[in-house]
């Protein structure tokens, strides 16, 4: 018997290989066990909890105002959208709802998170492809972004600035016009990154037609977010399910019918602009007003359960909270969109070349606390 | 569809089940033996077409353990939450239903990692997340570790 991390090769010669958990391409501690013939991957086989540490167990001893909190670890890159989910989750269980002053700044908070998320994963991706530059130009502009989160929230990466029925501080005063600053930075700067990268005709043959998945299958695996909306699903919950406002607000949902690799890597380069035009809207139009609803010290939920999805930079996170009254969740269940994003990983990279695998998981882009919990 | 309309229509197919409608989506409640037949119509039919298992996971309710599984249509945008309850708490048992969502597979794995439940037909049962030899499953209520501290 061969043990769990050993290579060996099996009776039918193909070689069993195991990535991670400690590699630099899978950007955290993921390891997947791949069995390949000769250069062409045959099956995968993902083996998690490196970096499980029950989140779910650890908020059923928490208050509904401390739970929040945990959730910053998991996407450590959605953080600013973690907390919103959950403070919605319980907002519906109170029947409240945050003020619109506290709304708007959600989501501004919310869609600078994206950009930097996406930025971090447009550099990354060039870096698994062996572009080193990239990092550079991206992290001008997400630094620029993170010193804006630090002002305003205290934090740069785990926010933690969003509580039930608001948000906790009002906003900087410098908030507006450094933001403004920031819209007028990347608006500038990003024909730089398609001429770095996105016109780069090496790259361009490293993604296209590469890890196809197709609209049944994205579907059927569960995938949410620009990986499934590379392959033709409409799934945006900003439109779907409409929360904090998105409904006001003018933005179109990226979608490409192409499947593969380029595809998803398109939705995401487009989905940035898209972000930057809601920002837009909502940077001088911030209503007056409480930034908070006034609520218990101590929050119960009535018995019962509730649902609440939001879209996060890597697809639908949902906070599945169930209340049997108590100061604290009875059970809490994280949907995490990068779970269901790995398990098309096994599917999109069947028959593929091991050096493929990169560019799948790069464009997939797994963030592996997410997928642990 | 609406709820009143996914009332009826699954009434119509499958008339011995009992519902709840006090939360956001319309729950349906079914004994193990009856979800795959009821998994089968919810995907298939075309008026349902519950193509996407949006969240598939576990309650330790002490006396029973409830799978709850949400689904989503892709086509009509309508959502639907089937509860299957399972009495035996000590070898509880249900059938996969990774034939009909792929996602399932590794949902399932999770769920057989912290609640113990053992899915029929499924192709690669395994701890997902903690070792092969732990002990218990610690998302259930009763699960104790030496090295936990009562708050």
């Amino acid at each position: 018997m061969t043990l769990l991390g050993e290579n060996h090769i099996t009776e039918e010669g193909q070689f069993v290989i195991n990535m991670g958990p400690q590699h630099p391409a899978t950007h955290g501690v993921l390891h997947l066990k791949i069995w390949l013939d000769g250069e062409t991957i045959k099956k995968i086989e993902p083996h998690l909890g490196y970096i499980h540490r029950s989140i779910e167990k650890m908020c059923e001893s928490l208050t509904y105002r401390q739970y929040i909190y945990t959730t910053s670890r998991m996407d450590y890159l959605s953080a600013h959208m973690n907390n919103q989910a959950c403070a919605l989750a319980v907002e519906k269980g109170l029947q409240i709802e945050a003020s619109p002053r506290a709304q708007a700044i959600r989501v501004i908070l919310a869609e600078l998170t994206r950009l930097a998320s996406h930025q971090l994963w447009w550099a990354a991706t060039g870096l698994d492809l062996g572009g080193v530059t990239p990092f550079f130009y991206a992290f001008r502009e997400r630094e620029a972004i993170n010193n804006i989160l630090e002002e305003t929230c205290g934090t740069r990466l785990t926010q933690n600035f969003v509580v039930p029925g608001g948000i906790m501080y009002d906003i900087h005063p410098n908030f507006q016009n450094h933001v403004k600053q920031v819209i007028k930075q990347i608006k500038d700067n990003f024909h730089e990154y398609d001429e770095i990268l996105t016109g780069n005709v090496i790259f361009q043959n490293r993604l296209q037609g590469v890890g196809y998945i197709s609209k049944e299958d994205a579907i059927s695996y569960g995938c949410t977010g620009p990986t499934a909306r590379a392959s033709g699903v409409s799934c945006d919950i900003r439109k779907q399910f409409p929360y904090d406002g998105y409904d006001k607000i003018q933005f179109d949902e990226i979608i490409a019918t192409g499947g593969d690799c380029w595809a998803r890597y398109e939705v995401r380069m487009a989905e940035m602009l898209q972000s930057v035009h809601i920002i837009e809207q909502l940077i001088d139009n911030i209503p007056e007003g409480d930034f908070q609803t006034k609520t218990k010290a101590v929050l119960k939920l009535p018995k019962g359960e509730f649902y609440q999805r939001v879209e996060t930079a890597r697809g639908e996170l949902g906070v599945y909270l169930v209340s049997d009254g108590a100061a604290t969740p009875y059970r809490c269940k994280f949907r995490s969109p990068g779970f269901s994003n790995l398990s098309a990983i096994p599917h999109m990279a069947k028959e593929a070349k091991i050096g493929d695998l990169m560019a799948i998981m790069a464009t997939v882009d797994l963030v592996i606390p997410d997928i642990d919990r | 569809m609406t709820k009143e309309e996914l009332k009826s229509a699954i009434s119509l197919s499958s008339p011995t089940v009992t519902y709840d409608e006090s939360g956001e989506f319309l729950t349906v409640l079914i004994t193990p033996d009856d979800l795959l037949p009821l998994m089968n119509i919810l995907r298939s039919k075309a008026e349902f077409e519950f193509d996407y298992l949006f969240c598939l996971t576990c309650i330790d309710w002490k006396d029973h353990l409830m799978m709850v599984y949400h689904l989503q249509s892709r086509t009509h945008q309508h959502c639907l939450v089937v509860k299957a309850k399972i009495t035996d708490t000590l070898q509880p048992k249900i059938e996969s239903v990774n034939n009909i969502w792929k996602t399932a597979e590794l949902h399932e794995d999770e769920v057989f990692d912290l609640f113990g439940v053992t899915f029929l037909n499924h192709p690669n049962l395994r701890r997902l997340f903690l070792e092969a030899d732990w002990n218990g499953f610690p998302l259930r209520k009763n699960y104790t570790d030496e090295n936990m501290i009562k708050l």
